[in-house]
Protein backbone atom coordinates (compact mmCIF):
# COMPACT_ATOMS: atom_id res chain seq x y z
CA UNK A 1 0.00 0.00 0.00
CA UNK A 2 0.90 3.63 -0.37
CA UNK A 3 0.77 6.53 2.25
CA UNK A 4 1.30 9.86 1.46
CA UNK A 5 2.88 12.51 4.12
CA UNK A 6 2.38 15.96 2.82
CA UNK A 7 4.69 18.88 4.29
CA UNK A 8 3.78 22.37 4.10
CA UNK A 9 5.07 25.76 5.76
CA UNK A 10 1.63 26.01 7.12
CA UNK A 11 0.67 23.50 9.66
CA UNK A 12 -3.58 24.41 8.04
CA UNK A 13 -2.68 24.10 4.43
CA UNK A 14 -0.93 20.07 5.06
CA UNK A 15 -3.77 19.59 7.25
CA UNK A 16 -6.52 20.78 4.90
CA UNK A 17 -5.08 18.78 2.14
CA UNK A 18 -5.14 15.58 4.20
CA UNK A 19 -8.72 16.31 4.76
CA UNK A 20 -9.11 16.80 1.03
CA UNK A 21 -7.34 13.23 0.19
CA UNK A 22 -9.19 11.54 2.88
CA UNK A 23 -12.45 12.46 1.64
CA UNK A 24 -11.56 11.49 -1.73
CA UNK A 25 -9.10 8.67 -1.16
CA UNK A 26 -11.19 7.41 2.04
CA UNK A 27 -9.63 5.69 5.23
CA UNK A 28 -7.98 3.15 3.69
CA UNK A 29 -5.06 5.72 2.01
CA UNK A 30 -2.56 6.66 5.04
CA UNK A 31 -2.06 10.06 4.84
CA UNK A 32 -0.04 12.37 7.86
CA UNK A 33 0.05 15.82 7.53
CA UNK A 34 3.34 17.84 8.90
CA UNK A 35 2.96 21.50 8.57
CA UNK A 36 4.43 24.32 10.36
CA UNK A 37 7.45 25.35 12.27
CA UNK A 38 8.20 23.26 15.60
CA UNK A 39 5.86 26.27 17.56
CA UNK A 40 2.82 25.72 15.09
CA UNK A 41 4.24 29.16 13.21
CA UNK A 42 5.03 29.45 9.44
CA UNK A 43 7.87 27.16 8.41
CA UNK A 44 9.11 23.79 8.36
CA UNK A 45 9.62 21.11 11.45
CA UNK A 46 11.98 18.70 10.26
CA UNK A 47 11.94 16.43 13.27
CA UNK A 48 8.44 15.98 12.97
CA UNK A 49 8.22 14.82 9.75
CA UNK A 50 11.00 12.43 10.03
CA UNK A 51 9.01 11.08 13.12
CA UNK A 52 6.02 10.79 10.65
CA UNK A 53 7.94 9.21 7.98
CA UNK A 54 9.04 6.73 10.42
CA UNK A 55 5.65 5.96 11.75
CA UNK A 56 3.95 5.39 8.54
CA UNK A 57 3.23 1.86 8.26
CA UNK A 58 2.42 2.05 4.47
CA UNK A 59 5.01 0.33 2.02
CA UNK A 60 5.99 2.91 -0.11
CA UNK A 61 6.03 6.49 1.23
CA UNK A 62 5.09 9.46 -0.83
CA UNK A 63 6.01 12.82 0.55
CA UNK A 64 4.80 16.05 -1.46
CA UNK A 65 6.14 19.69 -0.42
CA UNK A 66 5.35 23.33 -0.81
CA UNK A 67 8.07 25.78 -1.68
CA UNK A 68 11.49 26.89 -1.03
CA UNK A 69 13.18 25.55 2.39
CA UNK A 70 10.16 22.44 2.50
CA UNK A 71 11.75 21.15 -0.01
CA UNK A 72 15.61 21.66 1.11
CA UNK A 73 14.45 20.32 4.57
CA UNK A 74 12.44 16.73 2.94
CA UNK A 75 15.34 16.11 0.75
CA UNK A 76 17.85 16.65 4.20
CA UNK A 77 15.30 14.45 6.48
CA UNK A 78 15.37 12.04 3.79
CA UNK A 79 18.83 11.47 3.59
CA UNK A 80 19.01 10.97 7.37
CA UNK A 81 16.75 8.26 7.63
CA UNK A 82 18.00 4.75 7.79
CA UNK A 83 18.63 2.82 3.94
CA UNK A 84 16.04 0.75 4.49
CA UNK A 85 13.04 3.05 5.37
CA UNK A 86 15.02 5.73 2.41
CA UNK A 87 14.56 3.43 0.03
CA UNK A 88 10.40 3.71 0.96
CA UNK A 89 10.22 6.99 0.66
CA UNK A 90 9.28 9.22 -2.82
CA UNK A 91 9.70 12.45 -2.64
CA UNK A 92 7.21 13.69 -5.70
CA UNK A 93 7.98 16.80 -7.63
CA UNK A 94 4.26 17.90 -7.98
CA UNK A 95 1.86 20.42 -6.41
CA UNK A 96 1.32 19.25 -3.17
CA UNK A 97 -2.64 19.76 -3.50
CA UNK A 98 -3.34 18.60 -6.83
CA UNK A 99 -0.34 15.75 -6.72
CA UNK A 100 -1.78 14.72 -3.48
CA UNK A 101 -5.22 14.47 -3.92
CA UNK A 102 -4.33 12.29 -7.20
CA UNK A 103 -1.92 10.30 -5.96
CA UNK A 104 -3.89 9.80 -2.96
CA UNK A 105 -7.36 8.76 -5.38
CA UNK A 106 -4.81 6.50 -7.09
CA UNK A 107 -3.41 4.48 -4.43
CA UNK A 108 -7.24 4.22 -2.74
CA UNK A 109 -7.41 1.69 -5.70
CA UNK A 110 -4.79 -0.14 -4.82
CA UNK A 111 -2.02 1.33 -7.88
CA UNK A 112 1.67 1.16 -6.98
CA UNK A 113 4.01 3.93 -5.77
CA UNK A 114 5.07 4.18 -9.26
CA UNK A 115 1.51 4.95 -10.52
CA UNK A 116 0.58 6.97 -7.64
CA UNK A 117 3.72 9.41 -8.50
CA UNK A 118 2.91 9.37 -12.16
CA UNK A 119 -0.46 10.81 -11.28
CA UNK A 120 0.57 13.29 -9.27
CA UNK A 121 3.38 14.73 -11.76
CA UNK A 122 0.76 14.60 -14.48
CA UNK A 123 -1.34 16.87 -12.13
CA UNK A 124 0.56 19.39 -12.73
CA UNK A 125 -0.36 19.78 -16.33
CA UNK A 126 -4.16 19.40 -16.11
CA UNK A 127 -6.17 22.26 -17.19
CA UNK A 128 -8.42 24.31 -14.73
CA UNK A 129 -10.10 26.03 -17.17
CA UNK A 130 -11.38 23.88 -20.40
CA UNK A 131 -9.08 24.59 -23.04
CA UNK A 132 -6.97 26.29 -20.76
CA UNK B 1 42.22 14.77 24.31
CA UNK B 2 41.06 12.02 21.53
CA UNK B 3 40.05 12.61 18.07
CA UNK B 4 36.41 12.49 19.08
CA UNK B 5 36.64 15.27 22.02
CA UNK B 6 38.52 17.33 19.65
CA UNK B 7 36.18 17.70 16.98
CA UNK B 8 33.47 18.44 20.09
CA UNK B 9 35.83 21.22 21.14
CA UNK B 10 35.46 22.31 17.19
CA UNK B 11 31.92 22.63 16.98
CA UNK B 12 32.09 24.68 20.68
CA UNK B 13 34.16 26.95 19.08
CA UNK B 14 31.38 27.22 16.33
CA UNK B 15 28.59 27.89 19.01
CA UNK B 16 30.79 30.32 20.61
CA UNK B 17 31.66 32.09 17.50
CA UNK B 18 28.04 32.24 16.35
CA UNK B 19 26.58 33.58 19.83
CA UNK B 20 29.06 36.84 19.45
CA UNK B 21 27.88 36.96 16.03
CA UNK B 22 24.44 36.18 15.75
CA UNK B 23 23.58 40.33 15.45
CA UNK B 24 25.91 40.75 12.72
CA UNK B 25 24.27 37.80 11.03
CA UNK B 26 21.01 38.91 11.58
CA UNK B 27 21.88 42.27 10.11
CA UNK B 28 23.13 41.27 7.19
CA UNK B 29 20.07 39.12 6.13
CA UNK B 30 17.64 41.69 7.25
CA UNK B 31 19.60 43.92 4.26
CA UNK B 32 18.61 40.75 1.26
CA UNK B 33 17.00 38.20 3.22
CA UNK B 34 13.85 37.79 5.73
CA UNK B 35 16.40 38.87 9.08
CA UNK B 36 16.20 35.70 10.66
CA UNK B 37 20.06 34.25 9.70
CA UNK B 38 21.59 34.92 13.40
CA UNK B 39 18.73 34.11 15.59
CA UNK B 40 17.98 30.73 13.63
CA UNK B 41 21.95 30.01 13.69
CA UNK B 42 21.94 30.58 17.53
CA UNK B 43 18.80 28.32 18.34
CA UNK B 44 20.64 25.71 16.58
CA UNK B 45 23.97 25.67 17.38
CA UNK B 46 22.69 25.94 21.09
CA UNK B 47 20.86 23.14 20.77
CA UNK B 48 23.86 21.36 18.79
CA UNK B 49 25.59 22.08 22.29
CA UNK B 50 22.75 20.72 24.50
CA UNK B 51 22.65 17.16 22.56
CA UNK B 52 26.42 16.75 22.92
CA UNK B 53 26.27 17.87 26.53
CA UNK B 54 23.42 15.07 26.75
CA UNK B 55 24.81 11.92 24.65
CA UNK B 56 28.80 13.26 23.55
CA UNK B 57 29.50 11.00 20.60
CA UNK B 58 33.08 8.97 20.63
CA UNK B 59 33.76 9.83 17.31
CA UNK B 60 34.55 12.55 14.82
CA UNK B 61 31.98 11.40 12.67
CA UNK B 62 29.44 10.94 15.26
CA UNK B 63 29.63 14.02 16.58
CA UNK B 64 29.49 15.55 13.11
CA UNK B 65 26.31 13.70 12.54
CA UNK B 66 25.10 14.61 15.78
CA UNK B 67 25.35 17.99 15.31
CA UNK B 68 23.83 17.40 11.02
CA UNK B 69 21.38 16.20 12.15
CA UNK B 70 19.95 19.10 15.15
CA UNK B 71 20.47 21.87 12.58
CA UNK B 72 18.58 20.54 9.94
CA UNK B 73 16.01 20.20 13.00
CA UNK B 74 16.56 23.11 14.80
CA UNK B 75 17.83 26.25 12.76
CA UNK B 76 14.80 26.06 10.31
CA UNK B 77 14.53 27.64 6.81
CA UNK B 78 16.85 27.16 4.21
CA UNK B 79 20.12 27.33 6.54
CA UNK B 80 19.13 24.43 8.32
CA UNK B 81 19.16 21.49 5.94
CA UNK B 82 21.98 23.77 3.79
CA UNK B 83 24.17 23.14 7.12
CA UNK B 84 22.66 20.05 8.14
CA UNK B 85 23.50 18.38 4.55
CA UNK B 86 27.64 20.02 4.98
CA UNK B 87 27.45 18.29 8.58
CA UNK B 88 26.19 14.89 7.68
CA UNK B 89 28.56 14.62 4.21
CA UNK B 90 31.14 15.54 6.35
CA UNK B 91 30.50 12.95 8.66
CA UNK B 92 30.42 10.40 6.19
CA UNK B 93 33.69 11.52 4.62
CA UNK B 94 35.19 10.97 8.55
CA UNK B 95 33.16 7.79 9.13
CA UNK B 96 35.52 5.07 10.65
CA UNK B 97 38.31 7.08 11.15
CA UNK B 98 39.68 7.81 14.88
CA UNK B 99 42.62 9.73 13.73
CA UNK B 100 42.37 12.54 11.54
CA UNK B 101 44.66 13.91 9.25
CA UNK B 102 45.22 17.12 7.30
CA UNK B 103 44.18 15.42 4.09
CA UNK B 104 41.19 13.88 5.79
CA UNK B 105 40.13 17.55 6.90
CA UNK B 106 40.32 18.71 3.45
CA UNK B 107 38.55 15.74 2.01
CA UNK B 108 35.65 16.48 4.86
CA UNK B 109 35.34 19.95 3.23
CA UNK B 110 34.89 18.84 -0.08
CA UNK B 111 32.16 16.71 0.56
CA UNK B 112 30.38 19.36 2.96
CA UNK B 113 30.93 21.64 -0.47
CA UNK B 114 29.40 18.70 -2.22
CA UNK B 115 26.25 18.61 -0.47
CA UNK B 116 25.72 22.23 -0.05
CA UNK B 117 25.69 22.47 -3.69
CA UNK B 118 23.54 19.39 -4.83
CA UNK B 119 20.51 20.79 -1.75
CA UNK B 120 20.58 23.83 -2.89
CA UNK B 121 21.37 23.30 -6.51
CA UNK B 122 23.92 26.93 -6.54
CA UNK B 123 26.87 27.24 -7.89
CA UNK B 124 29.97 29.44 -7.28
CA UNK B 125 29.11 33.42 -8.15
CA UNK B 126 25.20 32.58 -7.06
CA UNK B 127 25.88 34.32 -4.20
CA UNK B 128 25.40 31.83 -1.38
CA UNK B 129 27.32 29.76 1.20
CA UNK B 130 28.95 27.98 -1.67
CA UNK B 131 31.30 31.27 -2.65
CA UNK B 132 32.85 31.12 0.70
CA UNK B 133 32.52 27.03 0.71
CA UNK B 134 34.70 26.54 -2.91
CA UNK B 135 37.37 28.67 -2.40
CA UNK B 136 37.94 27.31 1.33
CA UNK B 137 37.89 23.25 -0.08
CA UNK B 138 40.38 24.50 -2.86
CA UNK B 139 42.95 26.55 -0.37
CA UNK B 140 42.25 23.61 2.25
CA UNK B 141 43.29 20.74 -0.18
CA UNK B 142 46.47 22.85 -1.18
CA UNK B 143 47.24 23.65 2.48
CA UNK B 144 46.70 19.94 3.23
CA UNK B 145 49.69 18.54 1.16
CA UNK B 146 52.03 20.45 3.89
CA UNK B 147 50.47 21.16 6.72
CA UNK B 148 48.84 20.36 9.90
CA UNK B 149 45.71 20.35 10.49
CA UNK B 150 44.53 23.43 12.02
CA UNK B 151 46.63 24.68 9.22
CA UNK B 152 44.36 23.39 6.74
CA UNK B 153 40.93 24.58 8.22
CA UNK B 154 43.30 28.39 8.56
CA UNK B 155 43.63 28.20 4.99
CA UNK B 156 40.31 27.33 4.56
CA UNK B 157 38.83 29.94 6.69
CA UNK B 158 40.79 32.88 5.09
CA UNK B 159 39.45 31.81 1.55
CA UNK B 160 36.23 31.81 2.78
CA UNK B 161 36.26 35.21 4.55
CA UNK B 162 37.88 36.61 0.97
CA UNK B 163 34.95 34.26 -0.42
CA UNK B 164 32.37 36.16 1.54
CA UNK B 165 33.69 39.71 1.01
CA UNK B 166 33.45 39.11 -2.81
CA UNK B 167 29.51 38.42 -2.35
CA UNK B 168 29.13 42.18 -1.97
CA UNK B 169 28.68 42.95 -5.49
CA UNK B 170 27.17 40.16 -6.41
CA UNK B 171 23.13 39.45 -7.68
CA UNK B 172 21.51 36.61 -5.55
CA UNK B 173 20.74 33.86 -7.88
CA UNK B 174 18.99 31.50 -5.10
CA UNK B 175 17.39 31.78 -2.25
CA UNK B 176 14.78 34.69 -0.91
CA UNK B 177 17.24 37.07 -1.98
CA UNK B 178 17.17 36.54 -5.45
CA UNK B 179 13.67 37.74 -5.30
CA UNK B 180 15.16 41.13 -5.05
CA UNK B 181 17.26 40.81 -8.68
CA UNK B 182 19.84 43.38 -8.94
CA UNK B 183 19.24 45.17 -5.57
CA UNK B 184 20.72 42.06 -3.44
CA UNK B 185 23.93 43.14 -5.11
CA UNK B 186 26.02 45.78 -2.67
CA UNK B 187 25.46 43.72 0.67
CA UNK B 188 27.38 40.82 1.75
CA UNK B 189 25.72 37.23 1.73
CA UNK B 190 24.85 36.07 4.91
CA UNK B 191 25.40 32.58 4.16
CA UNK B 192 28.93 32.89 3.16
CA UNK B 193 29.49 35.15 5.91
CA UNK B 194 28.28 32.69 8.12
CA UNK B 195 30.44 29.59 6.93
CA UNK B 196 33.09 31.71 6.77
CA UNK B 197 32.73 32.61 10.88
CA UNK B 198 32.20 28.73 11.27
CA UNK B 199 35.34 27.82 9.71
CA UNK B 200 37.41 30.50 11.26
CA UNK B 201 35.95 29.00 15.08
CA UNK B 202 36.89 25.67 13.84
CA UNK B 203 40.58 26.46 12.94
CA UNK B 204 41.23 28.61 16.06
CA UNK B 205 40.41 26.05 18.45
CA UNK B 206 42.82 23.95 16.80
CA UNK B 207 44.90 27.06 17.27
CA UNK B 208 44.81 27.71 13.44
Amino acid sequence: MVGLILVSHSKEIAEGTADIVRQMAGEVVEVRPAGGDPDGGVGTDPERLKNAIEGMSADEILVFVDIGSAVLSTEAVIEMLDVSLRGRVHLVDAPLVEGAFAAGVMASTGADASECIEAAVEARTVPKLRGG
Amino acid sequence: MNSGERTVEVVRAMASAVEESHRELTKLDSAIGDGDHGTNMRRGFEAVLGKLDESPPDSPSDVLKSAAMTLIGKVGGAAGPLYGTAFLRASSALAGKADITPPDVAEALEAALGGVKQRGKAEPGDKTMVDALTPAVAAAKEAATSGSAADVLRAAADAAAEGAEATIPLTAKRGRASYLGPRSAGHKDPGAASTALLLDAAARSLGG
